[in-house]
């Protein structure tokens, strides 16, 4: 049985920077790194592995420098690293990125069952959510979002409980298998990469699959297949701060003069 | 007095054998390890194995050093007379008296009487000083105790012999033996057939206790006795934290993960320990509380060899893991607890090298487990993404400058390469340091020009951590830099920058000459290119704070002492630890990026010692000093104590 992780490439966003004229992301020499979220989605599919006896696989849809996110993933334990590149693939908005996904776990189906794929809760860059639930429905697999704790697995009965974090409360639910999970980061903490798994990942082979292997109706990928249009990307405009004071030297001062900014700024109701 | 030799000899011959047997099986576990080349510069190790085992110079800078040394003399001149004395025992007829001339015999005879005195008082000392005032908690063990009985018995049961001898009128050098005849005058009353049975009980006793003594050593601590001495020949030449590199190629194992992966000198040096416990003593970890003692480190090393060497030697595999609970194993927790301070080394009468087994168990547990403590994941996927340990963007390097126009470094038209580092680049209190160095040498007039967002980390917490992989990235990226760029002179303000640019970049074939900021100021003092204020006289009540990076580890004591001299009129008041014998601030060996939750905090220890002279300042040369310190004083409440960095102390001075 496969379980699958989901994973993406995005810029570091620390050092992404919005160009002020084109309004576009400035990408040029800002280091790749793999989506923080997906991480965990690998974390657990290891451990999966581990405690299972599954296979791992990860995959991942981008240009081909995408390989070395799989790389790392290789030298974290997967036995098997997908990358869908094509350049019908490019610029592709959540509906056709859930389009090929979907498709290549349809191909990796054909060589054993899928039994869980994992995906991040979001990206730090597109922050959409949606790609995981996406792949859901276009497999016909149990949806379970937000993810942080795998209850229970039953083979048998082909059954899975989890625990959903969600805002100020938690659900457990039960789903059927084969099942798409999204997670979040207390799920687990992912691991590093021995040095003999890195050295061996560097010459391990990232399958790379075109349309001609995943045979996509053209007009259901890439640019073609996508509906969604960025038309502007900007940071919110926020008022510049003002530092108040020598809170060091002279505190009681300090606290006034910050007390009457507050009250002349109707922050506070006296 | 002789015995008949038909009983002796064989006794001796037996002796003699199993001793010989004990010794090759003891040694040769050692060759288990892996190869170190340990014999090149001869002359310098021959004149550091005269120093240091012979002359004892590290033993006697210690209390009851001087004692040792005692001790250990007179066992060399003893051993001429216990030579005589067992061979004497086989053939009666060859003696000393025989062979060397009256000028020369009884002169010797004279020493060996007046020695044998000196080493039973001296063992008299060590007896009553271990069970009185032991040198650590656990010191007084039976076999100390044992040991140091032996060694005073041999000398009784020599002036027993020798009085009893000279009461009879025996002994023909009696005149050049004041001991002895003292004593034989305390027989005079007894009868022949008594003094013969005291000569008779005194001699055997002597021969039983040498005899034993000898067979007993290899399997007790005492087998430094055999030990030290070629393991001061065979010291670390280079900086003792400079470890050898690892080559990353598929198939090696990495680090120390069993007692076979260490080399054979660091087998040795587990023999060579004389568990004086001065390591644990001055071990920063050690004496706060935490799961490590650097001798019990050396301990453990040595009963995991002696479990598993036999295996070994048959080509099986080990049984007793290395690093794990149980004895002869090492606990994580204590591997971790580790400051790379190298207090111990400094410490270890026989050159041990205790820090970098440490290392070496980090880079296994690290590279071939990925087992560390979890904070250091978030450390190294920085180091690795952003090259800095915080995780800051690289493009925020510079910032530091603020408005400031500070130059890039190019070769020809800046002098040198002012290597700011990860802390002087994005720690807000390093900061500071950063823009007082750069009005420093902005106003001697310095050429020097900076490598802004090209700058990356040094990788020095990455080495000292055992992430050797990354380290090793690293390195080469900044050696490949440094050569493209065509810099031959850094200035550093971060000893951990000084130390890795300097020692551990050589392994990269990357020489350079930098120059730590406390020793470029001293020189810019020298050259009168700074004029400087310093009416305010605040010295005295300046403390001065030693990095172990900067100090023990390169040996720059007096470069920092020099300048605050000079910048405030006078000398900087000292800490009880100062100088080889300072005490870490608890933030080295990658130890600034974990959390400290066994015993007490290392930085809280140092703070207290440093208030007890009630400074205003206390002043330190290295950005983690300066965390740890102003950490440990916002836990205090002190009466308005600040730390400085020297090159503070220093711009305030700066004369507009
Ligand atoms: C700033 C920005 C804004 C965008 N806005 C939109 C928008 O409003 N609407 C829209 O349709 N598109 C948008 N896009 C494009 C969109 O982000 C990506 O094209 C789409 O492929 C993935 O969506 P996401 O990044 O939001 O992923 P999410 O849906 O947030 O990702 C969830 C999980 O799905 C998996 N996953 C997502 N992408 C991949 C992949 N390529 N390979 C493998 N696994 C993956 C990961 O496990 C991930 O954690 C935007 C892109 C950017 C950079
Ligand atoms: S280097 Fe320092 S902290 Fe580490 S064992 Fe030696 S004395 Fe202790
Ligand atoms: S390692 Fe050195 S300092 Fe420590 S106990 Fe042994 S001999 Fe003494």
């Amino acid at each position: 049985m496969y379980v699958v992780a989901c994973i993406k490439q995005v810029p570091d966003t620390t050092q992404v920077q919005i160009d002020p004229v084109t309004n576009t992301l400035v990408r040029d020499g800002i280091p790749f790194i793999v989506n923080p979220y997906d991480t965990h989605a690998l974390e657990e599919s290891l451990r999966m592995k581990a405690r299972y006896g599954f296979k791992a696989a990860a995959l991942s849809m981008g240009p081909p420098n995408t390989e070395a996110t799989l790389r790392k993933a290789l030298a974290l334990g997967v036995d098997e690293a997908i990358l869908c590149s094509d350049r019908a693939f490019g610029g592709a908005d959540t509906l056709s990125t859930s389009n090929v996904l979907a498709a290549a776990i349809r191909k990796l189906a054909q060589e054993d069952e899928v039994g869980i794929v994992f995906c991040g809760k979001q990206t730090i860059d597109g922050d959409t959510a949606q790609v995981g639930p996406g792949i859901a429905i276009r497999l016909g697999f149990s949806q379970l979002t937000l993810v942080d704790r795998i209850e229970h697995l039953d083979f048998l009965s082909k059954k899975i409980r989890v625990r959903r974090k969600l805002e100020g409360r938690y659900e457990i639910v039960e789903a059927k298998l084969p099942a798409m999970i999204t997670v979040v980061r207390e799920l687990n903490r992912p691991r590093y990469p021995t040095v003999p798994m890195r050295l061996k990942a560097a010459k391990a082979e990232v399958k790379v699959w075109d349309n001609n292997e995943l045979k996509l109706d053209p007009n259901s990928v890439g640019l073609k297949g996508s509906p969604t249009w960025v038309s502007r990307i900007f940071s919110p405009q926020r008022a510049a701060g003002e530092i108040i004071g020598d809170g060091m030297g002279d505190p009681a001062g300090t606290a006034r003069l910050l007390l009457e900014k507050l009250v002349a700024s109707d922050m506070l109701a006296v | 007095m002789q015995p008949d030799p038909v009983i002796f000899t064989p006794l001796l011959a037996a002796a003699c054998a199993i001793f010989a047997w004990s010794c090759y099986r003891r040694f040769s576990l050692v060759a288990v390890g892996a190869a170190e080349d340990r014999f090149s510069s001869l002359p310098e190790r021959l004149q550091g194995m005269f120093e240091f085992a012979f002359l004892q110079k590290r033993v006697v800078s210690r209390p009851f050093g001087v004692n040792h040394l005692f001790i250990f003399w007179s066992f060399l001149i003893l051993a001429v007379a216990n030579t005589e004395f067992l061979v004497a025992g086989v053939f009666p007829a060859a003696r000393l008296s025989a062979v060397l001339p009256q000028a020369l015999y009884l002169p010797l005879v004279f020493v060996f009487d007046v020695v044998s005195l000196c080493a039973l008082t001296a063992v008299a000392i060590a007896l009553v000083r271990r069970a009185v005032a032991p040198p650590y908690e656990g010191a007084r063990t039976g076999e100390a105790f044992g040991i140091l009985s032996m060694i005073g018995t041999l000398m009784l049961a020599y002036f027993g012999l020798h009085a009893a001898e000279i009461a009879l009128g025996a002994e023909g050098a009696a005149q050049s033996m004041p001991v002895s005849r003292a004593l034989s005058s305390l027989l005079s009353g007894e009868g022949g057939e008594t003094l013969k049975s005291v000569a008779q009980v005194s001699w055997w006793l002597h021969a039983g206790v040498l005899l034993f003594f000898l067979n007993y050593l290899p399997y007790s601590k005492h087998m430094h006795i055999l030990a030290a001495i070629p393991n001061c020949f065979f010291k670390g030449l280079d900086a003792p934290n400079t470890q050898p590199r690892e080559e990353f190629v598929e198939g090696n194992v990495y680090g120390a993960g069993s007692i076979d992966r260490f080399t054979w000198k660091d087998l040795f040096d587990s023999f060579s320990c004389t568990e004086c416990g001065r390591c644990e003593k001055s071990c920063p970890a050690a004496s706060t509380g935490k799961p490590l003692n650097p001798r019990l480190v050396m301990h453990d090393i040595k009963v995991n060899l002696l479990a598993n060497g036999d295996l070994l030697q048959r080509g099986g595999e080990p049984t007793v893991p290395v690093i794990g609970d149980a004895e002869g194993s090492i606990r994580p927790d204590a591997l971790w607890s580790c400051t790379s301070c190298g207090a111990c080394l400094a410490a270890c009468p026989v050159f041990i090298e205790q820090m970098p087994k440490i290392t070496k168990m980090r880079r296994h547990l690290v590279q071939m487990e990925a087992d560390f403590p979890e904070e250091l994941l978030n450390l190294f996927e920085n180091m690795e993404q952003r090259s800095n340990p915080w995780g800051i963007a690289p493009g925020e390097r510079g910032k530091w400058a603020g408005g400031r126009d500070v130059r890039q470094f190019e070769a020809g038209k800046t002098e040198y390469l002012y290597f700011v580092g990860c802390a002087g680049s994005f720690d807000s209190r390093s900061k500071q340091v950063t823009l007082a160095m750069t009005r420093i040498m902005e106003a001697a007039g310095v050429s020097f020009g900076i490598l802004g967002k090209e700058e990356k980390c040094c990788g020095d917490s990455l080495r000292r951590l055992g992430n050797e992989y990354l380290f090793d990235k690293m390195a080469r990226e900044n050696v490949a830099q440094f050569q493209e760029k065509g810099v031959t002179k850094v200035v550093t303000q971060c000893p951990h920058c000084f130390t890795t640019l300097k020692n551990d970049y050589r392994q990269y074939g990357l020489e350079l000459e930098v120059i730590p900021h406390a020793e470029f100021i001293e020189s810019l003092l020298a050259q009168g290119k700074l004029k400087l204020d310093h009416h305010e006289k605040k010295g005295g009540n300046i403390v001065f704070h030693d990095s172990c990076y900067l100090g023990r580890h390169n040996g720059v004591y007096e470069a920092p002492r020099t300048v605050i001299a000079q910048a405030t009129g006078s000398a900087p008041a000292e800490m009880e630890r100062n100088r080889e014998n300072s005490f870490c601030c608890g933030a080295g060996g990658g130890r600034m990026w974990m959390e400290e939750h066994l015993g007490e905090r290392i930085n809280l220890n140092r703070v207290n010692e440093a208030l007890a002279g009630k400074p205003s300042t206390i002043c330190t040369t290295c950005p983690y000093c300066m965390t740890m310190m102003e950490d440990g004083l916002k836990d205090r409440s002190n009466g308005g104590t600040n730390v400085k960095d020297i090159a503070e102390l220093v711009a305030e001075g700066l004369k507009a």
